[in-house]
């Protein structure tokens, strides 16, 4: 089984069994939706309505019902898209490239991560769509056998290159997500009571057994899907940035794009999951899960990927100055200083600024403080798409086409809509989906539960629910320097004194290191045959004297193994 | 043909993995285990062998790769060469970079879905069949080992029953079938 270092901080707090995670996932399914729910969902709804009439309105107008002109051709449509792409990057991050790593702290949150990478495509994809204008030839950016003969879509092209990044995206992100869901699905439908539910988790769940052979195929399509995952993760966005690295616009035309885009969606994923993920954990009852020590590396996540994207906006700076091109220098003077300075300061304040008080470790345990960060995070992040791309073409190479962009109402209706939707679909996931993946955190139990971490005892006695202890310290009373000394000769005295000359190597037993070993050593412990002595009684004695964790001698059998290396010994 | 199946349910998977190795060094054959979970180390012991999915990964992915790079040469050399900028377009090698990121989704397209469905082909689990765990337990904190006496037939029913029991399992189970 795997071990963890006794000093990492449990991923499981509470003492959990394999029920309790059952338990704890399910109940929120089963159980009635409590009114904030409908609450939140009625609210989601009316607003994704409004878009969607928005967008119908477009669709029935015309683009020309958004504030574009002639000089900026592309303003918040394209702004959204990215932004929504961006915050689409950190579910397969979070699943795929942290599952490579072997970070077992994923398992609380790549489940409702992933959801959201797929919501937040989603919510990306539609942009392009109804940018079309006629969305009904929507099918045209594939490459199809046409009436018109040989006419194909432009391969050459980065915006055709996006259509097929981002479509794989979706559905590979869809399939890895599903594949991990459908054991979950497994244990609702075994749960579920109501005929309805049992049928409608039996066909999500595709009859699955849970055998051997099946488990088996599972872990490895996990591994491979996450090898294929992790390239496409980064390939996506700096495919969308090629939209704009791959033009001749000054500001745009930067080889530094696609590395800065794809932390720069990093940076705004993990912003997103942490948003959602601080609200449900709080909501559903999954403290004990998505606790403070995942908060904490969520916030070192974002903590150095925005130091690399404000890495990148100085870089930007300086070579927009160091290569003497006049166009590429004013394309950043005016960024900065003309009249969308403000949007400029709102990116460098929010993006360069903000994930640098991450540095503290009282900020980034910090629930509250971690809240709002991540929703500045996501507002500088939508900003910095809108400078990147309003302000670098509102200055046109003649003077006379110079303009501003306004948003229409349709502009803003139809974003504000698409966060509508986001939250209808999410909403729905987190009411009728296991939101933690149950046969993962399972896995994971053992070797990262509180209960089995750090507790001497056996399996089969902390098994027993007690489930209103959280986080119960022992506190230890330091014995007096008179019960020490009283202690250790009882310990000695038992196991027989010996002199230091006859030392033997006390390393060569598992669980004793150099620090331990000179911990024995002060007492007296010096040879394997004092070792062998040792009985429960010794053990606790030795623990106490020790303060090392409890039961760890006895567990590891000190004195079994210590007859086994006597045995060596003798017959060498 | 009847068959006898015995069911033993164990409510720890490292007890289970015990009492598999145990079986299994009496001679019993184990025909399946179900878990709610996958058990590290459970395969070898009762004789699942590693998946070939990854092989399988690969081929799609070279299918994609090849389907991607045919079909770009013919759409944008040989059929339609179209010229933009001035840029080449006369052969494929010399057009080849602005095909890479296509290529590369592609490959990684056809490897990921094909995998997914041979996946789902292989464990029989499709949208709407039944499921096939002995006990709903299994789902949530059982595991369960699965014995047939037609692959025991070495030993009787009884003698089957009381290995089983030797082992630190929970509940047993027996069925015809």
């Amino acid at each position: 089984m795997h071990k963890e270092a006794a000093i990492r901080e449990p991923l499981i707090l509470g003492h959990k069994t394999f029920s309790d995670v059952t338990e704890d996932v399910c109940r929120p399914i089963e159980d009635k939706a409590p009114k904030t729910w409908y609450v939140l969902f009625g609210i989601a709804l009316i607003i994704g309505i409004y878009g969607i009439g928005c967008i119908l309105y477009l669709l029935g107008t015309g683009v020309g019902v958004w504030g574009l002109n002639k000089t900026i051709g592309w303003a918040w449509d394209i702004t959204n898209f990215v932004w929504w792409v961006g915050i689409g990057h950190a579910g397969t991050l979070i699943s795929a490239v942290l599952l490579l790593f072997r970070q077992k702290w994923r398992m609380a949150i790549n489940r409702s991560a992933e959801a959201m990478t797929i919501f937040a495509v989603f919510m990306a994809g539609l942009f392009p769509l109804i940018h079309m204008g006629r969305i009904w030839v929507g099918y045209w950016v594939m490459p199809l056998p046409n009436q018109f003969g040989s006419l194909w879509v432009n391969f050459n092209s980065p915006l055709l290159w996006d259509v097929f990044a981002i479509s794989t995206y979706l559905s590979v992100s869809l399939v890895f997500w599903y594949i991990g869901l459908i054991p979950d699905f497994a244990t609702i439908r075994d749960r579920a009571k109501k005929p309805v539910s049992k049928k409608m988790y039996g066909i999500l769940s595709f009859g699955w057994s849970g055998r051997a052979k099946h488990w088996n195929r599972f872990e490895l399509i996990s591994l491979v899907l996450a090898g294929l995952a992790t390239p496409l993760v980064f390939s996506v966005h700096s495919i969308v940035s090629f939209d704009f690295a791959t033009s001749v616009i000054p500001g745009w035309h930067t080889t530094i794009f696609p590395p800065y885009f794809v932390a720069g969606a990093v940076f705004s994923g993990f912003a997103m999951v942490q948003t959602l993920m601080l609200v449900m954990r709080k909501a559903m009852n999954l403290e004990a899960y998505i606790h403070t020590r995942h908060v904490e590396y969520m916030n070192i996540v974002i903590m150095v990927t925005g130091s690399i994207v404000g890495t990148a906006y100085i870089t930007e700076l300086f070579v927009s100055w160091y290569s003497g091109v006049e166009y590429e220098a004013y394309a950043f003077i005016n960024r900065a200083t003309g009249p969308y300075w403000w949007a400029y300061a709102s990116m460098m304040t929010c993006n360069v600024i903000s994930p640098q008080l991450m540095w503290f470790r009282k900020l980034r345990r910090s629930l509250i403080f971690t809240f709002i960060i991540s929703i500045v995070v996501n507002i500088g992040m939508w900003f910095e798409r809108y400078v990147i791309i309003v302000t670098s073409i509102h200055r046109d190479y003649l003077p006379s086409s110079w303009s501003m962009h306004y948003p229409s109402h349709i502009d803003i209706g139809v974003y504000v809509g698409t966060i509508g939707l986001f939250f209808v679909f999410f909403l729905l996931f987190a009411r009728y989906f296991p939101v933690l993946p149950i046969a993962e955190i399972k896995s994971i139990l053992k070797s990262s539960g509180e209960s089995y971490k750090n507790s001497p005892n056996t399996h089969k006695e902390t098994v027993k629910p007690t489930p209103f202890i959280q986080n119960v310290k022992e506190v230890k009373a330091k014995l007096t320097r008179d019960e020490l000394s009283a202690k250790t000769t009882a310990l000695i005295s038992k196991l027989g004194a010996v002199s230091e000359e006859t030392k033997d190597n006390l390393k060569l037993i598992s669980g004793v290191g150099p620090v331990l070993e000179g911990k024995l050593n002060k007492i007296g412990i010096y040879t394997y045959l004092q070792v062998s002595k040792m009985t429960t009684e010794e053990y606790h004695l030795l623990d106490e004297l020790t303060g090392s964790s409890k039961g760890r001698s006895e567990r590891d059998d000190w004195a079994g193994q210590v007859k086994k290396l006597m045995n060596k010994s003798n017959n060498q | 043909m009847t068959d006898r199946v015995i069911y033993a349910m164990y409510d720890d998977d490292d007890v289970l993995k015990d009492g598999a190795k145990h079986l299994v060094a009496k001679g019993v054959k184990v025909e399946e285990v179900f878990s709610p979970f996958p058990i590290h180390g459970i395969d070898p012991i009762i004789g699942v062998e590693q998946t070939r999915l990854g092989i399988f990964a690969f081929i799609y992915g070279l299918i994609g790769l090849t389907l991607a790079t045919v079909g770009m040469r013919f759409f944008m050399i040989v059929d339609w060469p179209m010229n933009i900028g001035g840029k080449p377009n006369f052969s494929y090698m010399e057009n080849m970079l602005a095909f890479v990121p296509i290529t590369f989704e592609f490959t990684v397209l056809c490897a990921a879905h094909g995998m997914a469905i041979t996946y789902f082909i292989a464990n029989r689990t499709l949208p709407g069949m039944k499921a096939q765990n002995p006990d709903p337990r299994t789902t949530d904190d059982r595991f369960v080992i699965e014995l047939r006496a037609s692959q025991n037939s070495k030993f009787s029913a009884a003698e089957l029953e009381s290995l089983v029991k030797e082992t630190g399992m929970v509940e047993i189970e027996q069925k015809e079938i």
